[in-house]
């Protein structure tokens, strides 16, 4: 376990999440740019990635999906906003059909990873910010098992 | 950091509070409407000192507020919007922890790889 620290904070809907890794800021930028190694570690448990276009410069766009347990897919897309090599990223991530084609223009959750080096060591912090509390919501549908999720629409109904 | 730990603390009141049929059904009716705890107790067929103990038990777990009119103690739902943020960015915080692990994995590998 590396994560160092998160910070949630309700009011604004972001989590800030700080990482540290034992490898070079390229070497962990590489993670971000291969679309090879991005799709394994950018699924929930249980929902693979699978990027099939991603165009790692200011402006480009990412499509990808996820493959849940009983072979469902679940869409993504990306934008690209800012990029400064191999120091930061920023992107959109919104939703997508099977086809990996957006379902709405405006994104889901905005996205700034920075990368900091220090004597072969990577610090990583990474701020996600939501656009709305549904979107958090509908983001964690993936990768939960079915009955956690009948168990927690309970709870969600009763309260 | 702890965030983690004080998730589960409150996951654990929540899911012990949740877990009693009686509880469940008191959260359902205050849903409805804010109720004393002597009204509660009345739709019960077990003492008013067991009602208050089970809401007692929802009010450690923030599940519901409790306020005085005159002699009577009113009992509420208290699920807003900053309590399912909370609970949603705890949940999306240990999406970070199983991606930072999967990235661990995969730097070991290309560790490996080069070594000679």
């Amino acid at each position: 376990m590396t994560v160092v620290s998160s910070n949630p904070d309700r009011e604004s809907l972001t989590m800030t999440i700080v990482c540290e890794f034992d490898a070079t800021v390229d070497r962990v930028w590489q993670l971000w740019e291969d679309p090879r190694q991005l799709e394994r570690w950018w699924g929930p448990p249980g929902w693979p990635a699978t990027f099939e276009r991603h165009e790692f410069e200011e402006g480009g766009a990412s499509r990808y999906y996820m493959t849940g347990p009983e072979g469902e897919r679940a869409g993504g897309w990306w934008r690209i906003t800012a990029i400064d090599r191999p120091a930061r990223l920023e992107f959109d991530d919104g939703f997508a059909d099977e086809s990996g084609e957006p379902t709405d223009e405006m994104p889901t959750m905005r996205m700034t990873v920075t990368l900091d080096g220090d004597d072969g060591r990577t610090r990583m912090t990474v701020l996600a910010r939501f656009a709305a509390i549904d979107d958090l919501e509908r983001v964690l549908e993936m990768g939960m098992e079915e009955g956690m999720k009948q168990a927690l629409a309970q709870i969600d109904a009763l309260l | 950091m702890v965030v983690g730990e004080l998730e589960e603390n409150e996951a654990d009141l929540l899911f012990h509070a949740l877990a009693d049929r009686t509880r469940r059904d008191i959260m359902r009716r205050i849903g409805e409407r804010e109720q004393s705890i002597s009204a509660l107790a009345r739709q019960y067929e077990v003492s008013f000192a067991a009602i208050q103990k089970h809401v007692a038990v929802l009010e450690r777990a923030s599940l519901v507020t409790k306020r005085v009119r005159g002699r009577e103690k009113l009992v509420s739902g208290n699920v807003d919007a900053l309590r399912r943020a909370s609970r949603l960015l705890a949940r999306y915080e240990r999406v970070w922890r199983h991606r930072d692990d999967s990235i661990i994995r995969i730097l070991n590998e290309s560790e490996e790889r080069t070594e000679p």
